[in-house]
């Protein structure tokens, strides 16, 4: 057990670095869901189920959705996927 | 195909109505519904112009960052007293952390005649099993009332920044732009099973999760959260026509105005009791049942129908901009 919860502490500490890393929005708003989801399973390991059931439903649920709609408000998806398509056309 | 009836009368029964109303193609009171073909919008060639010249015009005049020599300077000097503030943060706080007291030493400053009164005296006292909602809901309700009301004002805020006006017309770029579903397939048969399948589920766990706050983990907070994530998942699959049938902006104001009256009706009522030394009348019941614990279930109710509406609200406005 302690073998497996050092494991996640690392994980939550790759995805909190990559996640302000990555160069793609898009991508750091999946890896930042992924760090809610390790999140989550670090609450139940510290006997808390209220909060893990608490930062499922909310950190990765609500919060990842609102910033997918901000990201499509702002035009960033949609940018990207003419950027690739740009570079295979030429 | 094995079908016994023809087609003229296999769509005279029931079942044939029953597929039409949960394929939403059609409904008993609305009739045919959501078969709109999907438009595409194509943003003009001045739309396009306009922002990229008003990006242009804010780089050029407002900074001017050719020829702006204080600008450069702010620059070099604004990056290396960034990196230099955050290492500093993370010192500061590695410091701090370092001298907090062990996990789990009973000396701990925390383990004080509170947490002893809460741990010892709880169950007899609220009458919840679970400590931490008799905790939040009763010897702290003021506190979680507040942060309700918290979350109502952070709706009414979003509501003033993004709700848009009526004023445009339906061909105007700023109507399109909000209305951002013509960009996407408007019936995604993967999605809508999904959705299908997964959100009674999920309404029915959420409701569970608030019911039984005070017997388990849980309580009106994630109740909540997990309904709303359960109504966007809704909202996604079969589109804002079929949500407002149900949810309104009328529907939130009714909703959440009297689940905040009537948790501050309740808790008003028993901080009037409590501060005046007269026995409640609200029985405790016996620990471990549903109707019991006083006040919490009713207040747990209250804060999940909040939190659902808040939810939903929140990608409502960021997504349309009004219902």
């Amino acid at each position: 057990m302690q073998i497996f919860f050092c494991i996640l502490l690392g994980f939550l500490v790759v995805c909190a670095i990559s996640a302000s890393l990555s160069k793609n929005l898009l991508n750091s708003i999946l890896i930042f869901m992924s760090y809610s989801l390790i999140m989550s399973i670090i609450w139940i390991l510290l006997e808390s189920p209220d909060l893990a059931i608490t930062e499922a439903a909310v950190g990765a649920g609500v919060t990842t959705v609102l910033f997918f709609v901000t990201l499509k408000k702002i035009h960033a998806i949609i940018r990207t996927e003419k950027k690739e398509g740009e570079e295979t056309d030429e | 195909m094995s079908r016994r009836l023809s087609d003229d009368e296999y769509q005279k029964t029931l079942s044939f109505k029953l597929r039409q109303w949960l394929d939403g193609t059609k409904d008993p009171f609305l009739d045919v519904v959501e078969t709109k073909p999907q438009e595409i919008v194509i943003e003009d060639r001045d739309g396009q112009d306009r922002r990229k010249k008003e990006r242009n015009l804010i780089y050029e005049q407002v900074y001017d960052l050719k020829n702006n020599r204080e600008m450069k300077w702010f620059e070099r000097i604004y990056r290396v007293l960034s990196v230099a503030f955050c290492i500093f943060l993370v010192v500061m706080l590695l410091f701090a952390v370092s001298g907090l007291p062990t996990f789990g030493d009973p000396k701990n400053p925390a383990n004080n005649e509170v947490s002893k009164r809460y741990i010892e005296k709880g169950l007899q006292e609220t009458g919840a099993v679970n400590i931490v909602t008799g905790m939040i809901l009763d010897y702290r309700a003021f506190d979680t009332l507040g942060e309700s009301h918290v979350l109502f004002i952070a709706t009414c805020t979003v509501l003033i920044l993004l709700r848009t006006d009526k004023k445009y017309g339906k061909d105007t770029i700023e109507y399109r732009e909000a209305n951002d579903r013509t960009h996407e397939p408007k019936n995604d048969v993967i999605l809508q099973t999904v959705a299908k399948i997964l959100v009674p589920p999920i309404f029915i766990f959420g409701i569970y999760v608030i019911l039984g706050g005070h017997l388990g983990p849980g309580g009106g907070f994630s109740g909540g959260a997990v309904i709303g994530a359960g109504l966007i998942l809704y909202v996604n699959a079969f589109g804002f026509a079929k949500t407002e049938r149900f949810f309104t902006a009328k529907t939130y104001k009714i909703m959440s105005f009297s689940a905040l009256a009537c948790y501050s009706l309740a808790k008003s009522y028993s901080f009037y009791t409590g501060a005046n030394h007269i026995e409640s009348v609200i029985p405790l019941g016996t620990p471990g049942a549903i109707l019991s614990s006083g006040l919490i279930l009713v207040l747990n109710i209250c804060v999940g129908v909040v939190v659902a509406g808040t939810m939903y609200t929140f990608y409502v406005m960021f997504r349309k901009g009004g219902y």
